[in-house]
């Protein structure tokens, strides 16, 4: 049977029922009567960036060699990407197998035996749970995986999985449907009543309810609307809408259709950051893909809808992602934020109505409009509906991307779906919501996640970076980190933000770098500490949008949980986790010191004297702690206190 | 209904629907100190200085943007609002040079008032300041980055009134400063030193350059033949300053101050307005009659003469070939006035007294001079002007009205209203009128082009000639007439361009922190100087016809070209 593409829009995606050719065509295009084996490969980012590319390589030079016709696709990130570079084999007639940590070298043994009908056990993660393929006897089902037992997949569900530049592939999976019934079916007005009632609340950080945000938008008169996808994800340590879009661009894309429909907006940007090359790339080539199915572009399937969608990069600047300052940058001016209201529904892009949009967001669309808003709005707590994408790094076994239920206590995503803290180290905190947000002790793991109780405990939704740190982070350390961040990518417009951030990272350096001689110095240390809640206070009451707002948040939490830390910083001028550098001190052992004068040649400051073959010393006047006699030292003769 | 009700500080207030917090608090004669806050621009809501606590809200609201709601609490000097605008002032001062003293600005500063008025005492917050080269480029500009308190007055006025945007925001968070791009001088810039940019600043981030201490140095060397001129607006411009009403006319004493100073000759530049009328007005019958490039587009403006040469190059054949009044001005002292008083013209030092900062580049043109002699050697500003009379211990109130040097002193009405927008297209009809019929004009006045309105329009009937004319100040304004004019507009053939909103009587020389009543004042002023006095027009100026006479012939005539008149070319800067 021949696919194309008038077959796939003419029994797949326009016919009401199913015959056979549409069933024989769904099974090929989803590799489920595939008569060869076919290969897929995790590649995302974070797989190239873990070899994948290699593994590619070496899959299609052993498919060369031994003369096997096999399809090699690339696919997204299943979510695991502390088990990257991923492969999964399907054999014909069997369940797709998951290898994990496969580096080119490994390839050779997996693939020798699986065509053997035999499974490397070594580097096997788990089976697919298709009900039409035979099992694999004694391999353990992905989905039983502990790392996926707890998880619901909705805005993940093809990621990792489908190839992510096939529209076919994608509306065999029932792709594109909930868009065109949604246009046929529903006025305007009816989808944002479902968007509403199923309680959905914008993903990016603010948790502003979606169906309002599309009526307010719908209900501003103008002969121009727009639509805007937010990807602009700058947080450290989030990486959700990247691979969601790499992943499954198409499931962006209707998303972005439906509420482009609901608001009424002919026009439709995605506002992603040029970081993203293979984002956009793959998002280029979806938009492309729907185009040409006339699933977008001008009247689309005879119903008199238009819809244009632009790609426009962004140039890396975290507060892009504030949306007046997004709409600024599309619009070729400087990206700084301006007062609202005016809010974006009444004047937005180019002054018309805009609604801006997170990924995740638009990609929670079509599932709603598929199967109602009753069935997103069962998911979650009271207030916080569907389910919550994740991105897990820091100190943690599954480093990963995670798709829970809202509700979900943090201490499972932490010790059960992430595994827990890496090198059996004790768990301290994790920072949740990048530098917007704060961080949460052990003593508040149990509480359900949704956007009130994270208020409540100092920290927010954000837009999906959990960072978990173990005993061995400074907390000052870590504030400062955010602090940093914050103050170097403020706009620089209003002055609490741009002023006040910098004062407070000063003041955080200053508890945490080498004492000098100065008396005043303990006394400067001291008031800093009260000095940062008060500017914390201005800034937070003060500032124009919403990231001078939530600033000093890493500040603030990390002094309402580890006040002790920064005062064993000012006081005792100690940092228990040894992690800031300014207040090590280092000796010399003379017992271990063979007097090979490394260290003193390395030292940049001169700080360390002594004989040829006799111990040396270290002037602790001179000695800025910099560590580098520390790396250099071969006879573990540098002690660190 | 329009009208709402709110609630501030516990008393219940009116307020219009779609109004902003801000100018309600105002009305109500209650104050909040703003920073970026810009009359009739889009509020930026930067500087946070105006916020004010709304009652429900989580933080603070800034009321320069906040539309008045329907029984809205709000408390304007709350403690938590008082502490914010508090640490906001003393977080500025944390970052700004300690150098009050120096300041161009000291005295007239908003950063200053504010940390007196938030009761600053103490250095509490204290951190690195950012230091930056001061940026000396222009011929007309100093920016000294250090002072900049990012407001973004300056960028919007340069692009919301003047379309020119050649500053803006570069860089990020606390290195982010205001800078032409690319980082580049002033003077590579876009920039068409018209100088409202001053005018807006806060503190002394811009100022002018100044060349007060040349003029002094000047005016003690004996064998320099120092002589001064000053523009029509500078004898209403002053009052303020010395505590006499608002558009006060200084004219005698400020001959008289001028002559203290040490001036050898003080010369009115409104004589050589009405040279340039004869001029100008000559210029434009010739093109209609003779076929010529229309619409004709003024050329006294010389922001507006670099903005054209920058922006529309492909207009440069509309700009009159005149030399704006200073500068013809200028020619004639040191060709006609040398020689009848039998000077020799290298020893006289002329200057300018201007409302302006582009008359600074304006007479550093290389077209500006002849044979290597300028017009004019150096032009001040009004305010230099008013330094240099306080430093002379002048006591304006006291002293008795002169008259200004003949025979370059005297003038005609006509030629003192060029310092409000529409005086100069005013002044061209009254002379152009005669020419053209050989009458006077019934009514010298033409209502329609004068005002403070940014675009005036309307017909004038000349004997069987239907005119069209165009009154434009602000850049941004003559853009938008600009753009209608390349789209194939061409019921106008006559048009004024004054780059500062309401002419030169708000130019960027002028006193800072004048408001909308000052200047409205200093127009009033010289139309009543117009109502009042007997010779209305140029041509009727008895020593304008005696300069003919003796020296120039007619207008256009060879003479006068050499002099008289100049021309401009497409300029390449970074836009």
């Amino acid at each position: 049977m021949k696919i194309n593409k008038q077959l796939v829009i003419e029994k797949l995606l326009l016919a009401s029922e199913e015959d056979a050719i549409a069933k024989e065509a769904r099974a090929i295009l989803t590799g489920s009567k595939s008569e060869t084996p076919i290969i897929f490969i995790g590649a995302g980012t974070c797989g190239l960036g873990a070899g994948a590319g290699k593994t590619k390589q070496a899959v299609i030079n052993y498919l060369e060699k031994h003369q096997i016709k096999a399809p090699v696709i690339e696919v997204g990130c299943i979510g695991l990407c502390a088990a990257e570079p991923l492969m999964d084999v399907k054999m014909p007639g069997k369940q797709r197998v998951c290898f994990s940590h496969v580096m080119a070298g490994d390839v050779e043994p997996i693939l020798d035996a699986i065509f053997e009908g035999k499974i490397h056990e070594e580097k096997v993660l788990g089976q697919f749970n298709d009900p039409e393929q035979d099992p694999w006897e004694g391999i353990p089902f992905l989905h039983e995986h502990p790392f996926f037992v707890k998880q619901k997949r909705l805005v993940l569900k093809n990621c990792g999985i489908i190839n992510p530049v096939s529209i076919d592939e994608y509306i065999a999976r029932g792709g594109y449907k909930a868009y065109l019934s949604t246009i046929k079916k529903y006025s305007p007005e009816e989808v944002c009543n479902i968007i509403e009632k199923s309680g959905l609340r914008g993903r990016g950080g603010g948790g502003f309810p979606t169906g309002v945000k599309c009526r307010l938008t719908l209900r501003s008169e103008s002969d121009q609307k727009y639509l805007v996808c937010n990807a602009d994800e700058g947080d450290p340590g989030a990486f959700m809408d990247r691979a969601v879009i790499e992943g499954d661009p198409h499931r962006v894309i209707e998303g972005m259709a439906i509420i482009a429909y609901a608001i009424g907006a002919t026009k439709a940007y995605v506002y992603i950051r040029a970081e993203y090359p293979l984002a956009i790339a793959r998002l280029e080539k979806a938009l492309a893909q729907a185009q040409e199915y006339g699933l977008l572009g001008h009247d689309i399937y005879n119903t008199g809808i238009h819809l244009e969608i632009k790609i426009k990069k962004g140039a890396g600047a975290f507060v892009c992602g504030e949306e007046t300052a997004l709409m600024y940058s599309i619009e070729g001016r400087r990206g700084m934020p301006r007062p609202r209201p005016p809010y974006p529904s009444v004047r937005g892009v180019f002054g018309k109505p805009t609604s801006v949009n997170n990924v995740e967001t638009l990609a929670n669309v079509a599932g709603i409009m598929t199967n109602g808003a009753e069935w997103f709005a069962s998911m979650g707590t009271e207030r916080s509906k569907g389910t919550k994408v994740f991105a897990l790094s820091g100190n943690i076994v599954n480093t990963g991307l995670v798709e829970i239920p809202m509700g979900t206590p943090l201490r499972t995503i932490i010790y059960d779906i992430g595994g827990g803290i890496a090198k059996g180290k004790k768990f301290k905190a994790v920072q949740i919501g990048g530098p917007s947000g704060g961080c949460i002790t052990e003593q508040n793991l149990m509480i359900p996640i949704d956007y009130e109780s994270l208020i409540q405990v100092g920290a927010m939704m954000g837009s999906g970076g959990l960072v978990v740190m173990d005993e061995d982070t400074c907390m000052v350390d870590i504030a400062k980190f955010f602090m940093d961040f914050i103050q170097r990518e403020s706009c620089g417009k209003c002055i609490p933000c741009r002023e006040g951030t910098r004062r407070m990272l000063e003041i955080l350096q200053a508890i945490s770098s080498k004492p000098g001689n100065d008396p005043n110095e303990a006394l400067m240390r001291m008031k800093g500490i009260t000095q940062l809640e008060k500017l914390a206070t201005v800034i937070k009451d003060a500032s124009l949008c919403g990231l001078g707002q939530s600033a000093p948040n890493p500040v603030l939490s990390t002094l309402r949980w580890f006040r002790d830390e920064y005062e064993e910083h000012v006081f005792e001028r100690r940092c228990r986790a040894k992690v800031c550098q300014g207040l090590r001190t280092y000796t010399i052992d003379a017992a271990l010191c063979t007097g090979c004068t490394a260290c003193a040649k390395k030292c940049p400051v001169n700080a360390i004297t002594g004989n040829r073959k006799e111990p040396h010393s270290i002037n602790q006047n001179i000695c800025i702690s910099c560590g580098s006699c520390f790396e250099t030292c071969k006879f573990n003769a540098i002690v660190v206190s | 209904m329009n009208e709402i009700t709110i609630e501030i500080n516990g008393k219940k207030v009116i307020a219009l629907k779609g109004e902003n917090l801000l100018e309600v608090l105002k009305r109500n004669n209650i104050e909040v100190p703003t920073l970026c806050h810009l009359k009739g621009l889009f509020p930026s809501g930067a500087c946070r200085m105006c916020v004010v606590e709304v009652e429900g809200r989580r933080n603070l609201v800034a009321s320069c943007s906040e539309p008045v709601m329907e029984g809205m609490k709000i408390h304007s000097h709350s403690p938590r609002v008082i502490n914010a605008r508090k640490t906001i002032v003393e977080l500025l001062l944390s970052n700004h040079p300690d150098d009050c003293l120096y300041c161009e600005r000291n005295g007239n500063c908003e950063l200053q008032n504010l940390a007196e008025l938030m009761h600053v005492r103490e250095r509490k917050i204290a951190g690195k300041k950012n230091k930056y080269r001061i940026d000396v480029s222009s011929p007309s500009l100093v920016r000294d980055p250090s002072k900049c308190i990012l407001c973004g007055r300056c960028v919007r006025v340069c692009e919301e009134i003047e379309g020119v945007s050649a500053i803006d925001f570069t860089y990020r968070g606390s290195k982010t400063i205001i800078a032409p791009a690319f980082h580049k001088g002033l003077n590579l810039s876009s920039c068409v030193n018209c100088g409202q940019c001053i005018l807006v600043c806060p503190t002394g981030a811009l100022k002018e350059k100044s060349y007060l201490d040349e003029v002094r140095n000047a005016l003690n060397q004996k064998d320099l033949f120092t002589v001064v001129q000053y523009a029509p607006s500078i004898t209403v411009s002053l009052a303020e300053e010395f505590g006499l009403e608002p558009g006060t006319d200084m004219n005698g004493v400020l001959n008289a101050a001028l002559r203290k100073i040490g001036f050898k000759a003080v010369f009115d530049t409104s004589f050589s307005a009405d040279l340039t009328i004869m001029e100008e007005s000559a210029e434009l019958i010739d093109r209609i009659t003779n076929g010529g490039v229309l619409p004709m587009i003024t050329s006294c403006c010389p922001a507006w003469v670099k903005y054209a040469e920058q922006f529309y190059p492909d207009l440069l054949p509309n700009i009159s070939t005149c030399k704006s009044p200073q500068q013809m001005m200028g020619a004639i002292i040191k060709h006609y006035y040398a020689m009848v008083e039998n000077l020799d013209p290298q020893k006289i030092y002329s200057v300018s007294i201007m409302p302006c900062t582009a008359k600074k580049f304006e007479h550093t043109r290389e077209e500006q001079q002849r044979q290597g002699l300028p017009d004019v050697d150096v032009a001040i500003t009004t305010r230099e002007l008013i330094k240099l009379i306080k430093m002379h211990g002048i006591n304006l109130k006291e002293l008795e009205p002169e008259l200004a040097d003949s025979p370059l002193g005297s003038r005609s009405t006509a030629g003192k209203i060029f310092g409000a927008s529409g005086g100069v297209m005013e002044a061209a009809i009254r002379t152009a009128y005669y020419r053209l019929t050989g009458k006077e004009l019934v009514s010298f006045k033409i209502p329609a082009v004068r005002g403070l309105q940014g675009r005036k329009e309307t017909r004038i009937e000349i004997g069987s000639l239907n005119l069209g004319v165009a009154v434009v100040n602000g850049l941004q304004n003559a853009r938008l007439l600009l753009e209608e004019i390349r789209k194939g507009r061409n019921d106008i053939q006559f048009i004024e361009v004054m780059a500062c909103p309401g002419g030169c009587i708000n130019g960027g020389g002028q006193p800072i922190g004048m408001k909308e009543e000052n200047i409205k004042a200093r127009m009033n002023a010289l139309y009543k100087i117009d109502e009042s006095e007997t010779i209305k027009a140029s041509h009727q100026n008895p020593y304008i016809i005696e300069l003919y006479n003796k020296f120039l012939k007619k207008p256009l005539s060879h003479k006068s070209h050499e002099l008289l008149h100049t021309r401009y070319q497409p300029r390449n800067v970074i836009k």
